[in-house]
């Protein structure tokens, strides 16, 4: 499918969502209030499963900082008909927390271990949530922009 | 950790392999969970070469920022640095040299040989058969020194810049490519006489640290680990960039979904490799080797990814930009990370020994897992 | 002539002249001690050597080649080292077991020396059950592995020496049944009787395809035995890191470095003895002429030339191949090597009966 196709089909499906065409690939996104409770699970499975799409491999799955909230950003691809689509979903500051996508893509686990160890967003449902990359007893969440580590960090 | 000790079953073992192993070719640390010698849990602790390569970059500018990546999996350096300077002109929309663009891709692929050649032996030395190791760096030995003619270093190369190549190819390069594939293609049988069809060999590899079509997809594998699994994901062949949708070659797949299907698609992907050199190495083009950037690069405002198949899969590049001259953010989608993450998956009810065959097929890079 | 026999008993006599029975028991004894160890120091040293020139050459590059000339002090420099390294051991390892492990290897390597026919007339000790003496001894050593990978108090070291205990007692079976079939055909216990019964011809050449068979099998399961590659399970140093002496460092490690080299000699040198003669240089049949001519190379140069390529083979084996795993390991010796040898044995019965062997 082209990009217009599924920018179209996806309006068509997500009504609510803000949709717009980015530099690659058509961008979902999402607020977290849109998605909570578990809707944001259904989204995704709908993606992955619905035979228009078939997105079924996740192959980025990151987040990005962006002082007043965090954005979660999966890349999804479909092995079938070789397209792409980048869902997001905006996080609050505060206690930023999201479904966990582990038992929907397993490679999720690893990705969302490592999100929550550099950004501290909580994953719910996640199998084994803990810090992946720093020691159990690291203070604070190094990739999210307000994190100041004046022994360890040289700035530039 | 000591609680997982602690918490082993009656008759189970926690053992730890690494952080200093000799298999682990690297600071990994698995702790793996053991019935006798069969292994009942896996699991990967990270981190002990995690230099926060994505939080450095956001102080970095945009043609310092490559040279960090050569660092992640430092046998693929040609191609992550690739990655990243097509990201930046992809943002940019700069417009690479056509000499520029049969230089990276030769360097590329010479990458590739390079880093499965070194696989290759340390896959045998895994195994215990030490000698093959020798045999890969004789070899691997000839493309190191047409990468230190080139751009001076023999393992974290930096050549690639926006726009092009840092320099232009040494006089001799096309010659001692040339050199290197006669000697090349005279050796690489001998790889299979001495490995692949040894029968000890096979019967090691065989039916050893299954993942199935579906498991590599939903486990995000990419390149010869999912390869071996029959699934296509060749970025050269799926979302080819620079010279590659030009190019004759094949997507090597297999469908065995071993240890032995892993193995067997690297060492064809060699021979695809020679395949491709061939075919540019003497018709590089004259003209330019870089374009014209401005000194200073600012990225517009937007969001940028870009893909590129290294020696181990897919390197995604993700760069969000605030407009200004370093990235917002930036994240590299490692292959070596999304491999290991299947490894607990593939190792389930194998034997210790097996662990090493499986490990040794994902060919694991730690600096390119911790970044 | 100057020979290892000559010289023995001319010190003998020389020393039967000047003091009584008791005396000379005990110098002899003393001399043979000596000499056992020197060749230990000896063999360690040139089999070290020997093996990191086999290693270059198949690994196509060039050895050591600096501490003296070719690098022949390299082995000597190494084991300077070790024993100049710090007695390190573990704080909670079983301390007596720990530092009892390395002698019991080593001391069952030296023990297997005594019945062996160096040359012609040189033995330290012609027992006449010399086959059933080495097969009997050389079972010790895997107590003293299972020893080393107990007493460490670490997970890899029981895993290589639960690895070894079971491969060792496995391949001992091949073994035995292939040094059995040398044995039904001399009717003999004795290595030297073995030995005068190759005075023909060796039995590799004498006993038709099943000695060649039985060699084959000898062969697999003594490298088996040894711990050696493609079955050096007990260290499998990419698995297991060192396996059983992953704890050990220094001399202690030194002294099953070393012990793993004696025993290759050791099996090299049963190897050759019954299959090739050992000091019995090569006959063929009634050729007196030709026999008269072999017979002028010193049957010392014989043995240890036979030992020699034997141990070449076995190196050629470990910088070849890729390690078995180890389900792999006991299928192959409980599944092809056992029923084959079994029934190797029942044909080499046959022609023993029968005479139908040169």
């Amino acid at each position: 499918m082209g990009n217009d196709e599924l920018l179209e089909k996806l309006k068509e499906l997500f009504p609510d969502a803000s949709i717009e065409q980015g530099n690659d690939w058509p961008e979902l996104l999402f607020e977290h209030a849109q998605v909570a409770d578990g809707k944001f699970l259904e989204v995704v499975q709908t993606l992955k499963s619905t035979n228009e799409f078939l997105f079924n491999y996740l192959f980025c799955e990151t987040c990005v900082d962006w002082k007043t909230h965090f954005n979660m950003v999966y890349h999804l691809e479909s092995t079938q008909y070789r397209h792409s689509m980048v869902l997001k979903v905006k996080l609050n500051h505060e206690q930023p927390s999201i479904d966990s996508l582990s038992f929907v893509y397993r490679t999720a686990e690893m990705h969302e271990r490592e999100i929550f160890d550099l950004f501290g967003i909580v994953f719910t449902g996640h199998p084994n949530l803990k810090r992946i990359i720093l020691t159990e007893d690291w203070v604070g969440h190094p990739l999210r922009k307000d994190y100041d580590d004046p022994i360890n960090m040289i700035k530039l | 950790m000591i609680e997982e000790i602690t918490t082993a079953k009656e008759g189970e073992m926690v053992i730890n392999i690494g952080p200093q192993h000799p298999s682990t070719h690297g600071v990994l640390h698995l702790l793996i969970t053991l019935d006798g010698e069969t292994i009942k849990k896996l699991e990967p602790n990270l981190g002990y070469i995690h230099r926060s390569i994505e939080k450095m970059c956001e102080s970095l500018s945009y043609r310092q920022f490559i040279y960090s990546t050569s660092r992640m999996d430092y046998l693929s350096a040609h191609i992550n640095n690739h990655a990243c300077a097509m990201a930046v002109e992809k943002a940019m929309e700069i417009e690479v040299p056509e000499r520029a663009e049969y230089i990276r891709v030769i360097l590329d692929e010479l990458t590739r040989i390079a880093s499965h050649q070194l696989w290759w032996g340390a896959m045998a030395m895994d195994l215990g058969a030490l000698s093959p190791f020798f045999y890969a760096f004789r070899e691997r030995e000839v493309i190191t020194d047409i990468m230190e003619e080139t751009c001076g270093a023999r393992l974290t190369m930096n050549y690639m810049v926006p726009g092009g190549v840092m320099t232009d190819i040494h006089p001799n390069f096309v010659k001692h490519v040339k050199d290197f594939i006669v000697q090349f293609k005279s050796k690489i049988d001998e790889y299979d006489t001495l490995v692949t069809d040894n029968i000890i060999f096979q019967n090691r590899m065989k039916n050893v640290g299954l993942l199935s079509a579906e498991d590599a997809i939903s486990y995000g594998t990419s390149g010869p680990t999912a390869r071996g699994s029959g699934v296509s994901c060749d970025i050269r062949k799926t979302h080819p960039y620079s010279l590659y949708s030009k190019l004759q070659f094949e997507e090597v797949i297999e469908t065995g979904c071993d240890s032995f299907s892993r193995y067997l698609v690297r060492v064809k992907e060699m021979k695809q490799s020679v395949k491709i050199i061939e075919q540019l190495i003497d018709n590089i083009p004259e003209g330019d080797f870089v374009a014209k950037t401005k000194a200073v690069i600012k990225l517009p405002k937007g969001e940028f990814y870009s893909r590129a198949e290294t020696a181990r899969g897919e390197l995604g590049v993700y760069i969000v930009s605030e407009g200004g001259t370093t990235p917002y953010r930036i994240k590299f989608r490692s292959p070596g990370f999304s491999n290991l993450s299947a490894l607990n998956h593939m190792v389930k009810g194998y034997k210790i020994g097996d662990l090493v065959a499986i490990m040794g097929t994902l060919d694991l890079v730690i600096p390119d897992i911790d970044r | 002539m100057l020979s290892f026999e000559n010289i023995s008993h001319g010190l003998h006599n020389w020393l039967s002249a000047i003091m009584s029975e008791t005396p000379v028991v005990l110098i002899e004894l003393t001399l043979v001690a000596l000499a056992a160890i020197t060749l230990f120091a000896a063999l360690g040293l040139i089999l070290v050597y020997m093996e990191r020139k086999v290693a270059a050459v198949i690994q196509i590059r060039k050895g050591p080649n600096r501490v003296g000339p070719m690098g022949i002090f390299q082995t000597a420099a190494d084991t300077l080292k070790l024993v100049m390294k710090e007695n390190f051991m573990p704080d909670s390892v079983d301390k007596f077991l720990y530092k009892l492990a390395p002698f019991v290897v080593m001391i069952t390597a030296m023990l297997i020396l005594a019945p062996m026919p160096f040359a012609q007339g040189f033995q330290i000790w012609n027992i006449n059950i010399g086959v059933f003496y080495v097969t009997a001894i050389s079972s010790i050593s895997v107590i003293g592995v299972l020893m080393a990978g107990w007493a460490s108090n670490n997970k890899y070291s029981l895993l290589g020496a639960m690895r070894s205990g079971a491969q060792i007692v496995s391949y001992e079976l091949s073994a035995g049944f292939a040094i059995l079939s040398i044995v039904a055909l001399t009717g003999s216990l004795n290595l030297n009787d073995i030995i005068l019964s190759q005075q023909d011809g060796w039995w590799i050449f004498k006993g038709h395809i099943p000695v060649w068979i039985a060699f084959v099998i000898f062969m697999i399961a003594v490298t088996a035995e040894t711990n050696r590659a493609p079955f050096d399970m007990a260290e499998a140093e990419s698995e297991l890191t060192g396996g059983f002496h992953t704890e050990y460092g220094g001399m202690r490690f030194a002294l099953f470095f070393l012990a793993e080299y004696i025993n290759i000699f050791i099996v090299c040198g049963i190897g050759a003895t019954l299959f090739f003669g050992g000091w019995m240089p090569f006959h063929i049949g009634h050729w007196e002429g030709f026999n008269h001519v072999m017979d002028y190379i010193p049957s010392s140069i014989w043995f240890f030339g036979k030992t020699f390529f034997l141990i070449f083979v076995i190196m050629w084996f470990r910088w070849t191949f890729p390690r078995l795993r180890i389900d792999q390991l006991l299928n192959l010796e409980w599944k092809y090597l056992l029923p084959i040898s079994l029934f190797n044995l029942l044909l080499i019965t046959v022609i023993a009966i029968k005479g139908w062997h040169f």
